[in-house]
């Protein structure tokens, strides 16, 4: 049992505790910071195996960088959603949103 | 050799001519209007010139076998059949006969198809016919004979249903093209027993094997029979016979080209050609005459009573093709030609004028409104009367000679059944076809008054082929046939049928017994009609009372057309219901609706899943990733 074990460990345990949030929340707000949750669930994987693996540290943390800045755009975008959604519906509640059935 | 270069030729032209004038015909004769006639007419009459220049030259290269392979018809792999013509004596006596009836025949149209909507079509197809047939003669392989018998086929379908707009006329031409699909049936499976057990189909090939014995006695039999059928349905034999009474729907001169002289006889024909392979069947060739002699009597027997003058004589021609196939079975073979050859021309004749009768009576075919004939329609009344006088074999016309070889050689052979049934044919024969011209031509007329008015003789235009007709019907066997069993025919024909033994005809003795016995015969028939229909008329209606069912069998054609309207027409239509309502409307449809409704239901089932909500979404992926995942270790860990 290596160190690396251990922050995978953790990391494997943020992203269920992310992906619990996005399938069982019903406020999209919560929704919205799981998915956070998750994407750095998976930085924490990619830094930590740059770190312990051997080969070129910055690919990894590359990888990292990116995540990071995709992620605030998208969160962005995502509270932009929400607050345009909010305005129509006066409300953030998930199970609401179902006009897409068929 | 310089002969041989004129019958290339010759016989490259005779069935090309034909297929020329039928296209040309076809595509500009409508605005050939009332002169559509002129090219048909002229270019079968060169046909004509021609058949009778290689019948010439049979005549004079009487032991040498014209073959000629033009060009190759077929390639498939090692196997080829060459489009080949072949010309010996017997394809010579057939050029002859279809060449001369053709001819004559075509002139008659003229005439009796004038102002017709569909003149040019009549001699397009009847052009067609004479190139099918042609082909159908000249063939070297049984394969190129096919061609030419399934076209003969075809026109004759296309010209019974010529006045295609009269529903019987349609339906005749439809039950003779599928009467005749299950004689070809068993033809088309008797060339595929040839070719597997001879790798051939040419004539000459064929005949080799079988003469060195190669061909096992039993797929021989079995190769005789299937041919044998398909001479059943095209020469009109007990039991397919029924299609050739209905195919008078026709136009006339159809009916003495088609279904009397030439297409009829192509069963005939063939099986004479097949004369290597029937002689080493005895079995085949029993059964060859058991059918013909089947077929005369019964055809004869229900001739007596139709009423209509052009079935008498579709009777008669069943009748007359049943004597054929008697003779070819009874080992008779140059009298079965001979009686082809004579009854071309006298049968022929014989629908040519009744045609020129029905046309004097505007169109009536019901001989109980005729009568009374005999002074308005002279050339007519004379012509017809050689005809039926050859038809029931009166001395000396071409027909007795013919039928008097046939009834003597089932005696000679020993087949006394047969000859006992022969000659009530032939006492049959004598009384329907008496009936008919007594009905027809003496007596008073018994038609309106104003069909009466006007009836007139035919022109120049039909007369004269009748004529033309008339001499060799009356002629033809003093000059053929004469001495019985040794007449030029005989001696013509010995290179073909190599093999036959001839009884010397004796004319005091036993030959002359049997002639007499069938002229006497033939006498008493002619007193018998004379008595029942002119002297005392009202002795048939108390006969057909006395035997009702006697007579309604005959009138109702023995119930065959009512039994195969029952038994396989019948049954193929209640199939043919059972697979509409059943397997169509319930298995198919029920097959498709089914599938539809399947998923119908499935969807149902599934559509809960979409609510709508993008976390339940987002589940149904995670949930799939997991079981992703899952299979994905478990192959790794593996």
């Amino acid at each position: 049992m290596n160190a690396l074990y251990w922050w995978l460990l953790l990391s494997f345990l943020l992203f269920c505790i992310g992906a619990f949030g996005v399938l069982a929340r019903r406020n999209v707000i919560l929704v919205v910071m799981s998915l956070e949750i998750m994407l750095n669930a998976v930085n924490l994987a990619l830094v930590a195996t740059a770190n312990f693996r051997g080969g070129a540290k910055g690919a990894g943390t590359m990888f990292a960088l990116f995540i990071i800045v995709l992620a605030a755009a998208e969160v962005t975008i995502g509270l932009a959603i929400v607050i345009a959604n909010y305005r129509n519906r006066r409300t953030v509640q998930t199970d609401t949103y179902d006009e897409l059935k068929g | 050799m310089e002969g041989t270069q004129y019958m290339k030729i010759a016989v490259a032209l005779i069935p090309l001519l034909p297929l020329l004038g039928f296209i040309l015909t076809l595509v500009l004769g409508k605005r050939w209007g009332a002169r559509a006639h002129l090219l048909p007419v002229a270019l079968v009459t060169v046909s004509a010139a021609l058949s009778i220049y290689a019948f010439v030259w049979s005549f004079t290269h009487q032991h040498q076998t014209f073959v000629w392979n033009a060009f190759t018809w077929i390639a498939a792999g090692r196997y080829t059949v060459p489009w080949g013509f072949q010309v010996d004596t017997l394809t010579g006596v057939m050029l002859l006969v279809v060449g001369i009836i053709g001819c004559v025949v075509h002139y008659y149209s003229i005439g009796y198809m004038h102002g017709d909507e569909g003149y040019y079509r009549f001699f397009a197809y009847l052009n067609l016919f004479m190139f099918a047939m042609f082909m159908l003669i000249l063939a070297d392989s049984y394969l190129l004979l096919f061609l030419g018998w399934e076209g003969v086929g075809l026109c004759s379908y296309l010209l019974i249903a010529f006045w295609f707009r009269k529903k019987s006329a349609s339906q005749a031409g439809k039950k003779a093209f599928i009467v005749n699909r299950v004689g070809d049936f068993g033809f088309t499976l008797g060339m595929f027993a040839i070719l597997v057990a001879t790798g051939t189909l040419q004539f000459t090939g064929v005949f080799d094997k079988a003469a060195h014995g190669d061909i096992a006695a039993g797929t021989l039999t079995w190769i005789c029979l299937l041919l044998f059928t398909g001479a059943i349905g095209k020469s009109a034999q007990f039991p397919l016979h029924v299609w050739l009474p209905d195919a008078m729907e026709g136009p006339t001169p159809v009916s003495a080209l088609i279904h009397a002289a030439t297409m009829v006889n192509a069963g005939v024909y063939m099986v004479a050609r097949s004369y290597p392979l029937f002689i080493q069947s005895h079995t085949a060739m029993l059964v060859v005459m058991g059918i013909g002699t089947f077929t005369a009597i019964l055809a004869a027997y229900i001739a007596i009573t139709q009423n209509d003058i052009k079935k008498v004589i579709a009777y008669s021609t069943i009748s007359s093709l049943g004597f054929m196939f008697l003779a070819l079975g009874a080992g008779a073979w140059v009298a079965g030609i001979f009686y082809l050859f004579a009854h071309g021309f006298f049968k022929g004749l014989l629908f040519l004028c009744s045609g020129s009768v029905i046309h004097a009576m505007g169109g009536e075919q019901d001989m109980r409104k005729m009568g009374g004939l005999r002074k308005k329609l002279p050339i007519t009344f004379w012509t017809m009367l050689i005809g039926a006088l050859s038809m029931i074999g009166m001395i000396p016309f071409a027909g007795f000679w013919a039928k008097d070889e046939i009834v003597g050689a089932a005696f000679v052979h020993g087949y006394y059944v047969v000859w006992a049934v022969a000659l009530v044919t032939v006492l049959l024969t004598g009384i329907y076809i008496f009936r008919m011209m007594f009905l027809t031509f003496w007596g008073e007329n018994r038609s309106d008054a104003e069909v009466q008015a006007h009836i007139h003789e035919s022109p120049a235009i039909m007369t004269v082929p009748l004529i033309v007709l008339a001499i060799p019907a009356a002629l033809l066997g003093l000059v053929v046939g004469i001495p019985p069993e040794g007449g030029w025919l005989h001696r013509f024909l010995e290179p073909v049928f190599f093999d036959l033994e001839h009884e010397a005809f004796t004319w005091i003795g036993e030959g002359g017994a049997l002639m007499g016995v069938s002229l006497i015969l033939v006498i008493v028939g002619i007193v018998v009609a004379w008595w029942l229909y002119i002297r005392q008329p009202d002795i048939p209606g108390r006969i057909a009372e006395r035997v009702p069912w006697g007579y309604r069998a005959s009138l109702n054609k023995v119930y065959l057309d009512d039994i195969y309207a029952v038994v396989p027409v019948g049954a193929t239509l209640g199939f043919a219901d059972w697979l509409w309502q059943f397997f169509d409307a319930k298995v198919i449809d029920g097959a498709v609706n089914g599938v539809a409704r399947l998923w119908g239901w499935i969807g149902d089932r599934l559509r809960p899943i979409q609510t709508g909500r993008v976390q339940n979404y987002a589940m149904y992926v995670f949930g799939g990733m997991v079981v992703l995942v899952v299979i994905l270790a478990w192959v790794w860990g593996n």
